[in-house]
């Protein structure tokens, strides 16, 4: 079985095409970048799918060397997300199902990113830490779906660091500059804000806002933001490793490219004896292949669609988890 | 006094020993993947807080270790050599079961009237000692008074009820609100609140 898979939750168009042995054929994409000192316009972003959607597909099928009507399934990330987006993801997807007259099916967006990199990691039971601009949270498996163990109160990692970068007059997306800069930077206190398994970052992106305009050094500040932060993190997925006994950490989502927190998690791992992944970047930020492995997986487990329309708050823990 | 002695307990962040004088040490460990400046900071910030807090809940009448000593990094405290309320719960008999149930909804009730939240109300953090219930690992206990709060601390341990006391359920929630009632003068607003919790995704059953 091979399946097409189109991703459409926020800036990233993509199509992945993946088989049912777990080889990823192809894995296009193209995203959308807002202006300068912008955050994403989501009807500007949903735009920009439109406009790119034909040629990434292109891309794909060549990328693939197949043509459409040997794609046996279509998979679409169905939420959560940006409504605008979603729906143009999910519109694409139901042509490209009724014209080659193959099955569609809904794909859970944070299962799509667990999924793919259990499967290029070779993780088993993983507690899994997703991290990107939307969302932040310590993910595990437990009694049937991936439980939600911690999550922040207020905004994602990813958000938190681009608003930062933003408001000190850096370019979008803000982490890698900021990791750049932290390169240079020494501690200064900020904020430090962990509730159990949960997190907060608007306070600590206001206190660092604060030490800008004091006229602190902008790399000490970065520093600062990047430890803080970072530390929290693998806090909050060593208290879950604790918590479910697991021993095995999967790092995925956008913010995972970030050298920083992988050697945080890797240095915590390492001290607890347990086993470090982080999903190789090609397939750590949003991406087609994703969405068409975790829909391989819930249709071969016999899961179907009942309505095609967008679940922009659809939480990862509604779906019950057949093939684990 | 002595930090070392046998490891009676390992956590994400402390390590538990019982020492020479029989006193329980709480350690908590340093971190490397930290910072060492994030890392002292809040070591010494937790330790603080979580001796202090054990000590409020002991004076507003809540059953808990005596602080013996507090420095930067390690609690001495009183240790309770009793056993797991979870262990025994469901093997005690019924009449006792209920009276347990609603001492811990007593006690829960007291920490609330002082601003304080247990943050981790589980049955493996209750000890049975002489007939009396006493509740340990404040680690993540917090001052709030606010309804949200109140309502999560309760309903993790109804949670726990049902997770590892799932027979006795129905009598001990019963006996829990009871007691609760009796010594927290705002239950009912908490108790509506945790009707709207357990409907939420975030806190379903684990």
């Amino acid at each position: 079985m091979i399946c097409l898979g189109i991703e459409s939750t926020a800036h990233t168009f993509g199509i992945g095409i993946v088989s049912d042995k777990g080889e990823i054929l192809a894995n296009a994409r193209d995203t959308y970048k807002p202006k300068l000192g912008f955050g994403i316009i989501p009807q500007e972003a949903k735009q920009h799918h439109e406009m790119v959607k034909e040629d990434v597909l292109q891309r794909a099928l060549s990328e693939a060397g197949i043509r459409l009507d040997e794609i046996d399934l279509i998979s679409f990330s169905q939420g959560p997300g940006l409504p605008p987006c979603l729906w143009t993801g999910l519109e694409f997807a139901k042509k490209l199902s009724k014209e080659n007259k193959k099955p569609l099916i809904g794909v859970n967006h944070p299962i799509g990113h667990i999924e793919i990199g259990r499967l290029t990691t070779g993780a088993r039971d993983p507690v899994i830490l997703y991290v990107s601009g939307g969302n932040t949270q310590v993910i595990a498996f437990a009694s049937g779906r991936y439980r939600v163990f911690g999550e922040t109160e207020d905004m994602a990692i990813g958000n938190a660091l681009d608003t930062f970068a933003r408001r000190v007059g850096l370019p979008h997306p803000g982490g890698p500059e900021i990791e750049r800069l932290a390169k240079r930077g020494k501690y200064i206190k900020l904020p430090y804000v962990v509730k159990g398994m949960d997190l907060s970052f608007s306070g600590i992106i206001t206190a660092a806002e604060k030490l800008f305009k004091s006229g602190e050094k902008l790399e000490d500040i970065c520093f600062s933001l990047q430890e803080t932060c970072f530390s929290m993190l693998t806090e909050i997925t060593e208290r879950a490793m604790a918590h479910t006994g697991k021993d095995e950490v999967l790092l995925a989502g956008g913010v995972a490219a970030n050298k920083r927190l992988t050697e945080m998690l890797n240095t915590m791992c390492k001290d607890r004896e347990a086993k470090f992944y982080s999903v190789p970047m090609e397939y750590s930020g949003d991406n087609g292949a994703m969405i068409a492995w975790a829909g391989i997986l819930a249709y071969k487990s016999g899961q179907r669609t009942k309505e095609f329309k967008p679940l922009s708050r659809w939480r990862i823990d509604e779906v019950d988890i057949k093939w684990m | 006094m002595d930090v070392t002695g046998k490891i009676i307990g390992r956590g994400a962040e402390a390590i538990l020993y019982l020492n020479d004088n029989g006193v329980l040490v709480k350690n908590r460990i340093k971190k490397n993947y930290r910072i060492e400046e994030i890392d002292t900071i809040l070591r010494r910030l937790r330790t603080r807080h979580e001796a202090r807090i054990l000590t409020r809940a002991k004076r507003v009448g809540v059953n808990t270790p005596s602080v013996i000593d507090v420095r930067e990094y390690e609690i001495f405290m009183e240790f309770i050599d009793g056993k797991l309320l979870k262990e025994v719960l469901n093997s005690t008999n019924s009449s006792k079961r209920r009276e347990f149930a609603r001492e811990i909804g007593k006690m829960i009730g007291k920490l609330h009237s002082a601003g304080i939240i247990h943050g981790d109300l589980t049955t493996s953090n209750m000890i049975l000692k002489d007939d009396k219930i006493y509740f340990i690992d404040f680690g993540l206990a917090l001052h709030s008074t606010s309804v949200e709060d109140r309502a999560v601390d309760l309903y993790l341990l109804h949670q726990a009820y049902q997770s590892t006391h799932f027979r006795y359920v129905k009598e001990l929630w019963r006996n829990t609100e009871k007691g609760y009632m009796e010594t927290f003068k705002d239950w009912d607003v908490v108790l509506k609140r945790i009707e709207q919790i357990s409907k939420r995704g975030r806190y379903a059953k684990r």
